[in-house]
């Protein structure tokens, strides 16, 4: 009996550390990012202002922390804000759809592996929630639920620009899902495996993916095999591409086409108001957060610090307490932040698209890529254990499908017309 | 009106995949963060950037110094040289003002006043800074030169009341002003 009660206390504070302790302040955290960094990118200032104010209790100085607080008086504002329901929508959908998009992003969290094993009171741990064999699936499986949240919320509100925002994020996110699910093929063929936990302690071991520099994949290691470095190119692909559609899944900046301001006002969200319109902001911001988490877990070495030092890294204990992999979900958490900068950046760089360049992108473009790079990316596993003739049959064959689906993709792209002034 | 025939650019392999010029995009914006970063953003200098990014920081920097000779701030009204109150109640500023913000109430000057042949001189001079636009045309229509829009900006309060500017404060504000109008004085 007590061994499943400790068990299960084990479960419920991981639940609790990792959602809303970590990746839950992650969302307000990355909202003063993307203020500040648009801010800095813009040559502005941004929100440094709100912080401690020492001066109301007869203090000489206020504390600002550089507008750390900025955020929880924002969560504050729209918490005291008026809960408007408008007349004219269908309440039960309309007040189903927030949760919709925030509980799916929530709930991807549990298959991140947040770091490796942690040793306490002789008792050693996997920092990760469920470390199940099916995690991408699972993230993709949950995550595109989140279209459902705001499909509901743009067809509940009963208004136009709502309705085509939901709309527009319908066919985004089924298009844009192919090419998630296609390009990372490549990255679990090479590693031979679903559970992210492993796919992350074998980079650590043997290179990220991104960065094959140590391990068994540096060829200086394993006898001269170039293969992991042949690699890296359906590795770099498939990263393109799934960054790219995890931009798109997240509804981030150059796909904002569900809500973007300039024509849908607020796209799905129009008629939402105080914490309703929060928690879809929150839902998008976590889906980043995961989203990110996802990449770097599985193309830049997750929790890994990378060139070897991770064994010293996790080994690292005061006492008896092995706590080295805390270590490694601060390295993790930094790379998540830098990536979520990265985020910003290309939504201050690349312009929104137009509607029928997303569809072309994704269906023309990432989904042809993505079937060839999982050929090829075989192919460059395979070869070893083929004799030359079936490489450069193979190869051939690659070439000529490629050709193939580029002359398809060509021809059935109408001629350009002439513009006339 | 002839036609002109515009055809497309034509793009070359590289601007087809149009990555290349997302990455020229990336070096653009970051190459911004830094400069702001650094405080050298273009223009920091000249409008006197707190050091990051372009920005004076309002409570700490103030632009006072840089303010320009024709700033419109609050107006205010002036006495001159002898600290004689200028305004004679005519009420120009009152009729002209666009929001009407100005209300006075005209009285007599005793004629024991040294002034007395001056004849009127405001009783009481409300100027509602809530409604004021800063146009400037009370002191485009002043004959006497009276009143001014000075170089303060902050007019701040935490009611409406506190937003009115009387008489008092008013001259507090605009202060001295010497010369221009002279003909009240005996001496001249």
């Amino acid at each position: 009996m007590p061994e499943i009660l400790i068990t299960l206390a084990i479960i419920v504070i991981k639940v609790v550390t990792f959602t809303f302790l970590v990746v839950l302040p992650l969302v307000p955290l990355s909202v003063y990012f993307e203020r500040r960094f648009s801010a800095i990118i813009q040559d502005r200032v941004g929100p440094n202002r709100v912080g401690i104010p020492l001066t109301l209790l007869g203090m000489k100085k206020d504390f600002h922390f550089f507008g750390l607080i900025q955020p929880i008086a924002d969560g504050l504002k729209l918490f005291l804000k008026e809960d408007f329901t408008p007349n004219h929508v269908r309440k039960a959908f309309y007040w189903l759809a927030p949760a919709l998009t925030v509980v799916p992003a929530l709930i991807t969290v549990c298959v991140v592996p947040f770091g490796p094993d942690v040793t306490l009171f002789g008792h050693t741990e996997k920092l990760v929630i469920a470390d199940i064999d099916v995690g991408p699936l699972f993230i993709f499986a949950i995550s595109s639920l989140t279209v459902y949240g705001i499909t509901l919320a743009g067809w509940a509100s009963n208004s136009k620009f709502p309705f085509i925002g939901g709309v527009r994020s319908t066919a985004q996110m089924i298009s844009y899902e192919i090419c998630l699910g296609l390009s990372i093929i490549p990255v679990l063929l090479y590693f031979g495996e679903l559970n992210l936990s492993n796919i992350v302690e074998e980079q650590a071991k043997n290179g990220w993916l991104l960065l094959p520099l140590w391990g068994d994949s540096a060829p200086w290691n394993n006898g001269g095999n170039y293969s992991a470095w042949l690699f890296l190119i359906p590795a770099f692909i498939a990263f393109l591409i799934f960054t790219i559609s995890i931009f798109a899944e997240t509804n981030r900046m150059p796909f904002d086409l569900p809500e973007c301001e300039t024509e849908l006002v607020g796209g799905y969200h129009t008629e939402y108001s105080s914490m309703k319109f929060a928690m879809f902001f929150m839902g998008e911001y976590a889906a980043m957060v995961i989203g990110s988490a996802l990449i770097i877990t599985l193309f830049l070495g997750g929790w890994s610090f990378g060139f070897g030092f991770d064994d010293a890294i996790a080994n690292f204990a005061i006492g008896d307490f092995k706590i080295g992999g805390l270590l490694h979900v601060g390295i993790f958490l930094g790379k998540l932040l830098a990536f979520i900068l990265f985020f910003i950046l290309v939504r201050w760089t690349v312009p929104r698209f137009r509607y029928d360049q997303l569809m072309k992108l994704g269906w023309v473009i990432f989904f042809e890529a993505a079937l060839i790079n999982v050929f090829l990316a075989a192919l460059i596993i395979a070869a070893p254990q083929f004799t030359s003739a079936i490489i450069a049959s193979g190869s051939v064959l690659l070439v000529v499908v490629t050709a193939a689906v580029i002359w398809v993709a060509k021809v059935s792209e109408p001629p350009a017309k002439i513009l006339r002034a | 009106m002839p036609t002109i025939k515009l055809t497309r650019p034509k793009l070359d392999a590289g601007e087809k995949i149009y990555l290349g010029a997302i990455f020229k995009g990336f070096f653009l914006t970051l190459s911004h963060a830094i400069k702001s970063l650094r405080g050298k953003s273009a223009g920091a200098e000249g409008l006197a950037s707190s050091g990051l990014g372009i920005t004076m920081q309002f409570p700490e920097q103030r632009w006072d110094d840089h303010m320009p000779e024709y700033y419109r701030g609050a107006p205010t009204l002036v006495t001159d040289e002898q600290g004689r109150e200028r305004c004679v109640s005519c009420q120009l500023c009152e009729f002209i003002c666009p929001p009407k913000a100005i209300k006075i109430t005209p009285s007599e000057i005793p004629s024991n006043d040294p002034w007395a042949k001056v004849e009127k001189r405001p009783l009481e001079f409300d100027i509602d800074m809530i409604r004021c636009i800063y146009c400037g045309m009370c002191e485009e229509v002043c004959p006497e030169q009276a009143i001014y829009l000075r170089k303060d900006y902050l007019i701040t309060g935490t009611s409406r009341d506190q937003m009115v500017h009387n008489k008092e404060k008013l001259y507090e504000i605009g202060g001295v002003r010497v010369g221009l109008v002279n003909k009240w004085n005996e001496l001249k």
